[in-house]
């Protein structure tokens, strides 16, 4: 499969008061073509800024991606690109969904004009065509009525229309990865099936990679081929969403799946709950940075940082307990049948 | 054990929001929480389930109907009583963010409740504190910080000890998880249980977190556009929902089951909640209903006992067979 997004040691920092916030310590991934890809984690782990990085969309001189860096789209260097050929990379090769609509949504442009302007910047069309163009994109995401809702402002729609509005205007010119950050936590449970089924019905029919950065495992079950466990700016687990569910084997992969409650299970049963909280990023991790939490910690775990082991072609951990020299434990983490 | 502490009849709250406009949150809800038990209320946003909380506990004032608590209605209470009954009602709060005061400590925080219902000397009421913040899991060194300087699952154990500090009965739960991560979830929930244990409290868990409601609850009630769909212990409701929208409502929850031959059948999701101020006529989730007749668009459905324990506001309720495999 062709490799479409090609990231190399991401490391990205934010310069506060307090002193450097050390938000991506240094991640390696790809986007296959048409694949989608899942960043799971807890708040702060670090994946909506790796989104946000590769759409280039922090700031500096608050933000800093590291010079070691690299983020390659197709063989070209995003963190080199200038004014204008960002201005076409984003838009037309990677777009980019947020998770809170409304904010993102221009509230003194109407939904149309909105995903118009996006024609209109990016292709050589004129504005009725452009409008037509916005007419058939509110179809494609399932707008009921949708040559009203063209003339409609963001606060006359639900938080589930404007969803759809983000992705009408996100996949308005065929990009070929959509960055969506949490695009159902702020929506109900039956709005969220009906996106996630949208945007894997659209993910098919504009063969677009779809990097999914959520917080949700049963989302991500659902919808993701490849899944990413990050942790204090590291990925700490990767595998297909086979593996992961089913053979997941880091320690923190392991409370992540433990500590959600299933439907099957008997009530006021003690929730399994990691202890403690994540660390803080200001301060320099020099050994794995789940250590302090994990159940299985051993003396090498809070001095040196493990090496990313590979288990299958598809599947690499980063824990000490991974090492040839390490004790041979149970995995903690049983499917139930 | 199952005498009833909290009784609900005929629950309406209003709001009128223009001349002509009036939106009905709460419309004519009936339920009865018994001591001990958590009660779970679920449905999507918008349903009326914080609204109905909150009238509940006199937060709002009720339009039409009664909250009878220990058989005492208490939306009409005299003047000397409020004071006693507020005592014994608390409240955790969705938000962990805005809902501590930020120019207090968090031992002021706690103690506030304390200088209000009890007379105590100010050794005593440290004392207090001391065991309260112990009992949620908090060192004492919390006590003289700021809720800034805390982390959301902190600051909501900070929310509960608050609760806990006048010694209250009965504790509504507004969402108290929602705002938090996986894994500190786990960790709020497993105390609320802990807690309940200890000092035999009861609860109204509010939450659209359904596998969540599942876990905690005794008996759950789902909400739709104001009124009560239907009631059930945890148990029915979630092995054989009886409303079509209950049906729906679980069937939308992702199951981390990645291989799609292990996932249980969904039910197909139509459309979205119309807007509760003008809803639609007869049963109001008749615009979006699979099974829907032509009785359903005319009369509203009663909530009436189907099964012993399980209410269904329905006017032809049936197993589905999709949902009952999970």
């Amino acid at each position: 499969m062709e490799k479409i997004l090609e990231v190399k040691n991401l490391e990205v920092s934010f310069h506060t008061y307090a002193g450097e916030v050390r938000a991506v310590r240094g991640i390696n991934f790809h986007i296959h073509k048409g694949e989608t890809l899942a960043f799971v984690g807890e708040s702060g782990s670090g994946k909506t800024v790796t989104a946000k990085s590769i759409m280039r969309l922090l700031k500096a001189p608050l933000a800093e991606i590291k010079e070691s860096s690299s983020i390659l789209y197709k063989g070209r260097e995003v963190l080199q690109m200038n004014k204008t050929e960002l201005q076409d990379y984003r838009g037309n090769d990677v777009s980019m969904i947020f998770q809170d609509p409304m904010t993102f949504l221009n509230p003194t442009m109407t939904c149309g004009d909105q995903i118009i302007e996006s024609f209109i910047l990016h292709q050589d069309i004129n504005k009725r065509e452009a409008r037509q163009k916005a007419l058939e994109m509110l179809n494609v995401v399932r707008i009921p009525d949708a040559e009203k809702r063209l003339d409609a402002y963001p606060h006359e729609l639900s938080g589930g229309m404007r969803q759809r509005v983000m992705i009408a205007m996100a996949l308005a010119c065929s990009p070929s990865i959509l960055v969506a950050d949490e695009p159902t936590t702020a929506l109900d449970v039956t709005i969220q099936a009906q996106i996630m089924a949208l945007l894997n019905a659209l993910k098919v029919k504009f063969d677009t990679a779809i990097l999914l950065v959520t917080h949700d495992l049963g989302v991500v079950s659902n919808f993701a081929d490849r899944i990413q466990i990050m942790y204090a700016g590291k990925v700490l687990e990767e595998g297909t969403a086979m593996e992961i569910f089913y053979k997941p084997q880091h320690p923190y992969t392991w409370a992540l799946l433990k500590s959600v409650p299933k439907l099957s299970k008997h009530n006021k049963q003690e929730l399994y709950a990691l202890k403690g909280t994540p660390p803080d990023l200001i301060l320099p991790l020099e050994h794995c940075p789940f250590a302090a939490r994990c159940e299985y910690c051993m003396k090498i775990c809070r001095t040196a940082m493990p090496d990313r082991t590979k288990i299958t072609e598809t599947q690499y951990v980063s824990c000490w307990l991974k090492h040839e020299k390490a004790p041979v434990i149970e995995p903690g983490y049983k499917r139930e049948v | 054990m199952s005498e009833t502490l909290i009784e609900v009849k005929n629950l309406s709250k209003h709001f009128k929001i223009s001349r002509k406009l009036v939106l009905k949150a709460v419309d004519h809800v009936s339920f009865e929480i018994k001591r001990g038990e958590t009660f779970g209320l679920v449905g999507e946003s918008g349903c009326g389930k914080t609204t109905c909380g909150r009238t509940l506990i006199n937060l709002y004032s009720a339009t039409d109907g009664q909250v009878l608590y220990n058989g005492q209605d208490i939306s009409h209470l005299p003047k000397g009583k409020v004071l006693d009954y507020k005592q014994r009602i608390q409240m955790i709060f969705q938000d962990p963010y805005s809902s501590l005061n930020p120019r207090m400590t968090i031992s002021e925080i706690i103690a506030q409740g304390l200088n209000i219902h009890f007379k105590m000397s100010k050794r005593e009421q440290e004392e207090k504190v001391n065991a309260l913040m112990a009992d949620v899991g908090l060192t004492a060194s919390f006590g003289n910080r700021f809720a800034h300087e805390l982390s959301g699952g902190q600051r909501q154990r900070v929310g509960i000890a608050r609760a806990l500090a006048v010694e209250p009965e009965f504790i509504v739960c507004d969402e108290p998880i929602s705002a938090l991560d996986v894994s500190i979830q786990a960790q709020i929930i497993n105390l609320l249980i802990k807690l309940q244990k200890e000092r035999k409290l009861t609860y109204l868990f509010i939450s659209h977190d359904l596998s969540m409601v599942k876990h905690i609850s005794d008996r759950v009630g789902v909400m739709y556009l104001g009124h009560m769909v239907e009631i059930a212990t945890s148990l029915n409701l979630f092995d054989e929902p009886l409303h079509p929208y209950t049906q729906m409502l679980l069937s939308a929850i992702p199951e981390a089951e990645p291989d799609p031959a292990k996932r249980r059948k969904s039910v197909k999701i139509e459309g979205e909640v119309p807007s509760p101020i003008t809803p639609p006529p007869g049963c109001k989730f008749s615009s979006r209903c699979v099974y829907v007749k032509d009785q359903c668009k005319l009369e509203v459905p009663t909530l009436k006992e189907i099964r012993p324990d399980h209410f269904v506001a329905c006017h032809f309720p049936r197993v589905c067979e999709e949902v009952s495999s999970c």
